[in-house]
């Protein structure tokens, strides 16, 4: 549980850091706030020999929210994601989902950036994000692009990033108002993984489901965005079949692996669950 | 005008602060600062620290080692492997089990994790690369992990260095893999209650593997004085003056060359009352480099090599009547002891006091036979917050009885009452062996039946049934019941001892000339609060306020000799001496008080604080007063000073006893069990301190919903240890903790001074059960007999899919 010697750096422009990664690719990793990348080097499963700490770049730690687009800054923690009433009122998955994170002590530090861009696939935002279907802006020496939070993942810690380019924002079109959401989390105990998780989101217009969306946490070694599930439901009045159908499919794009959380079949048959609860919950909060 | 009046009784009794007062811990003033001081924080001049090369198998022959590219490294001092310490005889250390303990891996590796080489270098971070630099080249041998293929003809052999020994410490091994077989009671008289019987049961009920995990893990630090030749050892030790005994029996420095102190400790549970490779190493360190040594281990160390806690593998069978009168008990257990047998019970006892698995209940015959084996796994065997192996009987017998109640189709609450031990029958000799001290079971059982309505709970409960078959509700609601008898305060000489060392303890009593005291004591405390509440026994003994008591432990150098704090041994035996030393106290205090009232020492009575002339209360002297004559005084006959020491050795154990009733509501399709309600009634003797009880309470209850609810350490077929990190081994917070109630009544022990019992395990104790039969109690209705623990999210729902409840 000690971590290998490292150089520790600390840039204040974005510039920089790229420009500190640019110079010691493969050996340097980004550290925001630390709460994946820290334990993996205590584990020595992770041995950078350089550390950029990217939490005094000041551009990275804001939530702006626009008419039509939200955009969140790599570095805004966990608790700034709480405690934003406005981006509670537009989007409120965000929050509730934060609320599921940890504790309040590594809230307060953890941050969205680091959540989503290293492709634990344990992380709960980076299926809040395929809901959402969120773009990543990835900043390199080349410039920037942006890559969809659906396409990003490639398997556990594999991602589209490049060894030289820095997720910096987030960027996601504010939902609807009027949608419902929910995000249904069963663990162990509080700072566990998830056994299994679920996110909803979904319209209802006239008692009939107008759109759905619908992503699931660690039950394989990326993030689930579960498009037929969701597809069983639009245009359903949400009722019994057509739930029991989404839950069939997301079933069955599950691949979670056996480990002190339960065998894959319980964490298969629990997805299902989740997925009916959160359906429920999001329908409930509609409209 | 102004006249003050004397203080009354009750203001005097108030102001000792002694026995029954919710009196504030004083030792909580610095831990909730951070000024604690532990072993970590201890930083001498020049100290290095060390860092062990571990196992990455279960069971390999470990062909070479090669130390020279840790030894290149700047700042590595040394590595030391079992070659190093074969000429001092230190690669092996003796175990408090009677059996011997590889210090560092000789020839072969028997556990993941187990230490192979120490490297020493000036910081951690230094240690901890070179660690990596250390090249052990293994050949990789077939693992043993189920223990009950130990003693197959074909199971591996595991300790070579004793496979021609086939008499152990505990008498004949009937296999390579074989420990021990050691048993109790009337086999032949149990089988015939069994053969009789109008009804039996059977059931195999495995106490898992699990660990005490203390917040702070096992640590020392090692400093030799080369000019004196005196070794000072400060480490993480439940039990310190034992700890020197043994640490001069193994190196040959005389016991006054050697002084072990305990600093703080952040929790101990049994996982600190045995000695570790750590140790041992840091000192041969510190001798041959002569600087001060620190080795602290990690979490995941702690969890996968030190002491584990229960692997108990247990087969019980009751006999009764078809009205529900038990007639015999026999049971048999298969006890997965790791690589080594490093138990820590006392020695003539393998298996602990598990024959006090007949429990509250007047069986009339019963057997128990325990038989230990090797497994490739780690050492230990503690006992994790309860006293040696009284958990894991509780357990079985309190399942047992459940299993028993559904076959009979009786409440268990009714078959508990029907079967107890009655209150007139004490003291109790039970059908194997061990005298109960005292007991009430009906008057505990109905007490907690009545707080919780319990009438009323089975009434919802079977509306819930209803409601469930309806489809109305997804959840099932249980009730456990469980009533345990422990057996705590070891012990009496006469039988108990550890490596030949009686399990008495002991107070030593210093009174100052102004009236304040201290008090050296024996044991030693890990959170348990003995600065508080030794004083209040104290303070109560010999008149002076608690808060003029100083309470010190743990210094070899300054304390007087005693076995230490585990198996709720403190207040049954050291609070006993420290009554003891107070009355010496007192009976001189009343010889000094009646020559300076110039009465005849029988003319004196005690009054809460003071000695008074029987009938003349105005003519008195108070301790305080007392205490400076003691200095001051020429007093014909009477040395000066007032001091005294007490080494006690309990006549008996005591029997704490406690009727625990939990609720719960399971939601079928998850498998999430919500404690909806825990009522613990705890009766441990005389009450000390309330709040403190209450405090032990429910740190044990929550301990026992970790291991209930879901702690294990597992291995995989290979020998891979499974959840030995706080990802996966089960540490609860207080969101997952539910609200506790607690309660009492109180049922002195007729043996000790003061009547006190010992409190801090009987909640694990007690807990675990209540827990399990809730969780059964909820599938009771769909035929569930038995399923095994932790009770966790998946397997609760695997049971509810068995039973055809979910899909």
């Amino acid at each position: 549980m000690i971590p290998g010697s490292f150089d520790y750096h600390r840039p204040s422009t974005i510039d920089e850091a790229i420009g500190l990664l640019a110079s010691h690719v493969g050996d340097a990793l980004i550290l925001a706030g630390g709460h994946s990348l820290i334990p993996m080097m205590k584990l020595r499963m992770a041995t950078p020999e350089h550390l950029i700490d990217i939490q005094d770049i000041y551009d990275l730690s804001a939530i702006s929210i626009g008419a039509n687009q939200i955009d969140i800054g790599a570095t805004v923690t966990q608790a700034q994601l709480i405690h934003s009433e406005e981006l509670a009122d537009c989007c409120p998955i965000l929050r509730e989902t934060s609320l599921q994170i940890a504790d309040p002590q590594i809230r307060n530090l953890g941050t969205i950036g680091g959540n989503v861009a290293n492709g634990d696939p344990g992380n709960d935002m980076p299926a809040i994000m395929q809901l959402l279907d969120a773009d990543y802006v990835l900043q390199g020496p080349d410039g920037t692009r942006t890559v969809k939070a659906r396409a990003y993942y490639e398997a556990a810690y594999f991602t589209a990033r490049s060894e030289n380019e820095i997720l910096t924002s987030i960027r996601f079109t504010k939902p609807a108002a009027g949608h419902g959401s929910s995000y249904h989390k069963q663990k162990r105990k509080i700072g566990d993984y998830a056994t299994a998780a679920a996110a909803v989101m979904l319209e209802v217009s006239n008692g009939s489901c107008t759109s759905a969306s619908i992503a699931m946490t660690n039950l394989a070694d990326t993030p689930l965005w579960a498009e037929a599930a969701a597809n069983a439901l639009i245009g359903s009045a949400l009722d019994a079949d057509a739930i029991a159908a989404a839950v069939a499919a997301a079933r069955a794009i599950t691949n979670p692996a056996s480990d002190g959380r339960g065998p894959a079949e319980y964490r298969t048959h629990l997805a299902g669950i989740m997925v009916k609860r959160a359906i429920e919950t999001a329908h409930a909060r509609a409209g | 005008m102004n006249v003050q009046s004397p203080p009354t009784d009750k203001q005097r009794i108030e102001k000792l602060q002694g026995l029954g007062s919710s009196r504030k811990r004083v030792e909580d003033a610095r831990f909730t600062q951070g000024k604690g001081n532990y072993v970590d924080d201890i930083k001498l001049p020049g100290m290095l620290f060390g860092d062990f090369v571990r196992s990455p198998y279960g069971h390999a022959r470990i062909k070479s080692i090669n130390k020279d590219a840790a030894l290149a490294m700047p700042g590595v001092v040394a590595v030391l492997t079992a070659e190093d310490l074969k000429p001092l005889n230190l690669h092996y250390m003796p175990t408090l089990a009677g059996d011997v303990q590889a210090v560092l891996a000789d020839e072969k590796v028997l556990f993941q994790a187990q230490e192979v080489a120490f490297v020493v270098a000036k910081d951690r971070y230094i240690a901890a690369d070179a660690c990596e630099l250390v090249e052990v080249e293994y050949e990789e041998l077939p693992a043993l992990v189920d223990a009950f293929k130990a003693m197959d003809a074909d199971a591996p052999l595991l300790r070579e260095d004793i496979k021609d020994k086939m008499e152990g410490a505990h008498g004949a091994r009937a296999h390579y893999n074989h420990i021990f077989h050691w048993d109790c009671g009337d086999e032949e008289g149990a089988n015939k209650a069994l053969a009789d019987a109008d009804v039996t049961v059977e059931e195999m009920i495995t106490y898992q593997r699990v660990h005490p995990c203390p917040l702070e893990t096992c640590g020392c630090v090692a400093s030799m004085d080369k000019i004196n030749g005196k070794l000072t050892l400060w480490g993480t030790f439940q039990a310190p003056h034992a700890v020197r005994t043994v640490a001069s029996l193994i190196t040959n420095i005389p016991e006054h060359k050697i002084r072990v102190v305990s600093p703080d400790i952040g929790g101990g549970f049994g996982n600190k009352v045995g000695v570790y490779p750590g140790y041992i190493c840091s000192a041969v360190a510190s001798i041959v480099t002569g600087v001060p040594i620190k080795w602290v281990e990690d979490r995941m160390e702690n969890l996968s090599a030190t002491a584990f806690a229960r692997d108990y593998h247990m087969t019980g069978k009751l006999a009764a009547t078809k009205d529900g009168v038990i007639t015999g008990l026999h049971c048999h257990v298969l006890a997965d002891h790791g690589a080594f047998d490093a138990c820590a019970d006392p020695t003539k006892f393998p298996a602990g006091f598990f024959n006090i698995c007949t429990g509250s209940y007047d069986i009339p015959v019963a057997y128990c036979g325990v038989d230990g084996v090797y497994t490739n796994k780690a050492p230990g065997g503690v006992a994790y917050r309860c006293s040696f192996r009284v958990t894991e009987a509780a357990y079985m017998i309190e399942r047992m009885v459940d299993i028993l109640a559904r076959k009979l189709d009786m409440d268990p609450a009714e078959l508990r009452m029907k079967n107890f031990i009655k209150k007139e029958q004490f003291p109790y000799t039970s059908a194997l062996g061990w005298e109960y001290d005292s007991g009430d079971y009906h008057t505990a059982l109905e007490k907690g039946m009545e707080s919780v309505s319990y009438k009323a709970l089975r009434a919802e409960q079977v509306d819930n049934r209803a409601a469930f078959e309806r489809g109305e509700t997804r959840k099932l609601m249980g009730i456990g019941v469980a009533f345990f008898t422990e057996i705590v305060g070891a012990g009496p000489v006469k039988n108990c001892d550890i490596l030949g060392l009686g399990m008495f303890d002991s107070c030593e009593i210093r009174i100052h000339p102004t009236g304040s005291a201290i008090a050296r004591l024996g044991t030693i405390s890990q959170g348990q609060g003995h600065a508080t509440t030794f004083a209040q026994i104290l303070a109560t003994e010999i008149g002076i306020p608690a808060e003029d008591i100083t309470l010190e432990e743990g210094d070899t150098d300054t304390a007087p000799y005693g076995l230490g704090t585990y198996g709720s041994r403190s207040t049954p035996v050291a609070g006993a001496a420290t009554a003891m030393a107070g009355r010496k106290i007192r009976a001189k205090a009343q010889m000094i008080a009646a020559y300076l009232l110039e009465v005849h020492e029988g003319d004196l009575e005690w009054d809460i604080d003071r000695f008074q002339v029987k009938g003349n209360p105005e003519a008195h002297k108070t301790m305080k007063e007392i205490a400076f004559a003691s200095y001051n005084q020429a007093i014909p006959g009477l040395e000066p000073g007032l001091e005294a020491v007490s080494y006690y050795d309990p006549p008996n154990m005591t029997y704490p006893f406690g009727a625990y009733i939990c609720v719960v509501d399971i939601d079928v399709d998850t498998g999430v069990t919500d404690i909806r309600s825990f009522y613990a009634l705890d009766d441990c003797g005389t009450r000390i301190n309330p709040m403190i009880i209450e405090g032990q309470v429910h740190g044990g209850l929550t301990e026992a919903l970790a291991i209930a609810m879901g702690q294990e350490i597992s291995y995989d077929e290979i020998g891979n240890i499974k959840g030995g990190s706080l990802m996966d081994f089960y540490l609860p917070t207080a969101v997952e903790t539910p609200m506790w109630t607690t309660d009492f009544t109180t049922t002195p022990s007729p043996h000790h001074p003061i009547g006190a019992k010992g409190v801090g395990e009987s909640p694990n104790v007690g807990g675990v059960p209540a827990f399990s039969n809730a969780v059964h109690d909820a599938f009771a209705h769909k035929g569930l007999t038995h399923t095994q623990m932790p009770h966790d999210h998946w397997r609760v729902w695997k049971t509810a899919q068995k039973l055809g409840l979910t899909d």
